[in-house]
């Protein structure tokens, strides 16, 4: 058993082995990073490749982006995605278009790791899921590991795939617990089936996975048997699976944290709809910045028994 | 003259080139994007936004001749005298601003994101500011990678009111990367005068109160910059640390090529246009006793070469349409839907 954040270490930690070129940075990944996902990389790789920088975000996704034009990997810290926010211009115009825009003559092997979702009281600023914005730029690859193994597995695949990926950890999810099985790989790409299911398919990612593994037990207990797929990439998607889940059972509720309006729900019911013509349900926040207090910050949250009840209604 | 006259003849070819190439492509641009009261035709063999240098050849031209190939190179939207300065072949250069599919980038980027990887040039941009932090980025790779090579960043004035500005140089600065940061200083911001915007002494002054060296030069005198670089180059290339060149200059032409620049005093054009670097060169040149037929047969030639690049530009292919569906990324190819 090991932590999501320790999974996240030692993905790193094996790519860093296998190429020299995997470098790590950002603020204060010295010293484990503020999740303990970079634990121990310095003391082991040394600080020239796990590499402590000032808070310059538009620098540290910038140098990341000449740093691969010039032939590293490197994998960039960046907290939470709201700071990110700094460094679009580096991560759209820059890390997602170098490739195209060059007509091929370099490539932006990069990792950038911006943590998404509510968390301890965080507030309007540490606390949005951000991830259908950058699945609505080409040129990038976003992922959302929903499990410990995910993590690990999805963070390799990233590092070796040579593409700018945005691998987005949620933060609540740093301490969970799980097998981390070091030879099981994930292809990008590819959703992951969490429990078969006839009457209806639910499809999710990241912190928002747990939740509707709850509601499905709930409903399984009900009668109602819930096939619940894990998407762990946004961009490229699963939409074969998807497609052949929901058309079997009729219905799609597609559920995640962020904001409803534009989420990338929207994108995965709007196929469905065009590809199959099942009923379609989706499930994300209002459209609200996230607030301070319990009861604010609660008006954010979907809950089990919000998926449970919106799957049931779409049942009747 | 013989060491010194090779050299002057070799600064004033390289200035004889961009200025050939750009007078070439601003006149093919005419009418190539709707902007400053200007349409956009069909006609216009250069199309969508040209920055043109004008009058600041002497900056790329003092500065490139002292790096290697394998030194790598930033630029600006501003770029296509960097570009040519540092080795990139004419031809193609004229082919990717016509868009077709023998340019440097396939006809995916045009002038503003001009790159020949082959020699160092790792790219315009089309964003102000945007080539500072991969500057650094491609130094702190050379330093990991324990390369001899340095990087040049070419920025302009406008440039330095951005944060990655200062990003960019405290990162060099502590981390002591091999990065000649170059301000080509042409006076202004698009269509606004940069003096009243900025504050302080500009990019020399921001530069220092990092603790990182600077040089102030005239970068409209391709002796003085050829000089100064010469000294900089060296000093990153030995110290592998950072250091700043100042270059103050001039753009002659407006922002773009269609932009007439008509919010302009009339006078400071004029005065700028009486230290125009080409100018200055043939008048130093002919004082050290050179043959000015010499020059003369320089732009002759220069005239050549871009007749030959339109030329080929013109009849080369255009880029086939499924290229737009290429070097995107490959995780996810094909899924564009």
């Amino acid at each position: 058993m090991m932590s999501y954040a320790e999974a996240a270490a030692l993905a790193v930690s094996h790519a860093m082995e296998r190429d020299g070129n995997v470098v790590v940075m950002g603020e204060d990944v010295g010293r484990g990073g503020i999740f303990g996902q970079y634990k121990g990389l310095q003391q082991r790789f040394g600080g020239d490749r796990v590499i402590d920088t000032p808070i310059s975000e538009s620098t540290i996704l910038g140098a990341g982006v000449g740093m691969a034009l010039a032939g590293l990997r490197p994998v960039v810290e960046m907290r939470v995605v709201d700071f990110a926010l700094c460094a679009m211009d580096e991560i759209v115009n820059q890390a997602a278009k170098n490739r195209f825009m060059f007509g091929g003559q370099g490539r932006v092997p990069m990792v950038m790791r911006l943590p998404i979702g509510i968390w301890d009281a965080s507030a309007a600023q540490h606390s949005q899921s951000l991830e259908s914005w950058f699945a609505h730029i080409p040129g990038l690859v976003v992922t959302c590991p929903a499990t410990p193994q995910d993590n690990y597995s999805l963070l390799r695949a990233a590092l070796e795939c040579g593409d700018p990926v945005i691998h987005m950890e949620h933060k609540t999810l740093w301490m969970s617990q799980g097998e981390v099985e070091v030879e099981q790989r994930a292809a990008l790409g590819e959703a992951r089936t969490v429990r078969n299911g006839r009457h209806l398919t639910v499809v999710s990612w990241s912190r928002q996975m747990q939740a509707c593994a709850q509601a499905c037990e709930e409903l399984a207990g009900t009668g109602i048997e819930a096939e619940l797929l894990d998407l762990r990439s946004i961009w490229p998607w699963d939409r074969a699976r998807v497609l052949e889940s929901s058309a079997r059972t009729g219905n799609l509720l597609v559920v995640h944290e962020a904001v409803q309006a534009v989420g990338f729900g929207a994108e995965v019911a709007a196929t469905a709809a065009q590809e199959t013509g099942c009923r379609i349900r989706r499930l994300g926040a209002p459209r609200i910045p996230v607030g301070y207090a319990p009861v604010l910050e609660a008006q954010s949250r979907i809950t089990a028994a919000d998926i449970a009840a919106a799957a049931r209604s779409m049942l009747d | 003259m013989l060491e010194g006259s090779q050299l002057a003849a070799g600064l004033y070819r390289t200035m004889a080139r961009i200025r050939a190439f750009e007078n070439a492509a601003e006149i093919a641009s005419q009418g190539g994007v709707s902007a400053y009261g200007s349409s956009a035709g069909a006609t216009a063999k250069v199309r969508g936004p040209l920055h043109l240098s004008t009058g600041q050849e002497a900056v790329p031209a003092g500065v490139c001749i002292h790096l290697r190939p394998d030194d790598y190179l930033t630029s600006t939207h501003r770029g296509h005298g960097h570009t040519l300065a540092k080795g990139a072949d004419m031809g193609r250069m004229m082919c990717e601003l016509f868009g077709k599919a023998t340019g440097f980038n396939g006809g995916k980027g045009g002038s503003m994101h001009i790159a020949d990887f082959s020699v160092g040039m790792l790219g315009a941009n089309g964003v102000v500011a945007a080539g500072l932090p991969i500057a650094v980025g491609a130094a702190h790779a050379q330093k990991l990678q324990k390369r001899d090579a340095i990087t040049v960043c070419f920025f302009g004035d406008g440039a330095i009111n951005r944060g990655p500005f200062l990003e960019a140089l405290n990162w060099a600065q502590v981390y002591g990367l091999p990065v000649l940061f170059v301000c080509e200083d042409n006076r202004w911001s698009a269509t606004t005068a940069s003096g009243p915007v900025t504050a302080g002494e500009g990019a020399s002054a921001r530069a220092q109160s990092l603790g990182l060296p600077s040089v102030q030069v005239d970068g409209n005198d391709v002796f003085a910059v050829h000089e100064t670089a010469a000294r900089l180059v060296k000093e990153v290339r030995a110290t592998k640390q950072p250091l700043l060149l100042h270059a103050i200059t001039y753009r002659v032409k407006g922002h773009v090529s269609v932009d007439a620049a008509a919010y302009r005093d009339p006078h400071e054009l004029e005065a700028a246009l009486q230290t125009d670097p080409m100018a200055r060169a043939r008048a130093h040149y002919q004082a050290q006793g050179g043959d000015l037929a010499l020059l003369d047969a320089i732009d002759a030639e220069a005239a050549r070469e871009v007749a030959q690049a339109l030329a080929a530009a013109d009849a080369a292919p255009w880029p086939a349409a499924e290229s737009a569906f290429t070097d995107i990324q490959t995780t996810g190819a094909g899924q564009w839907r």
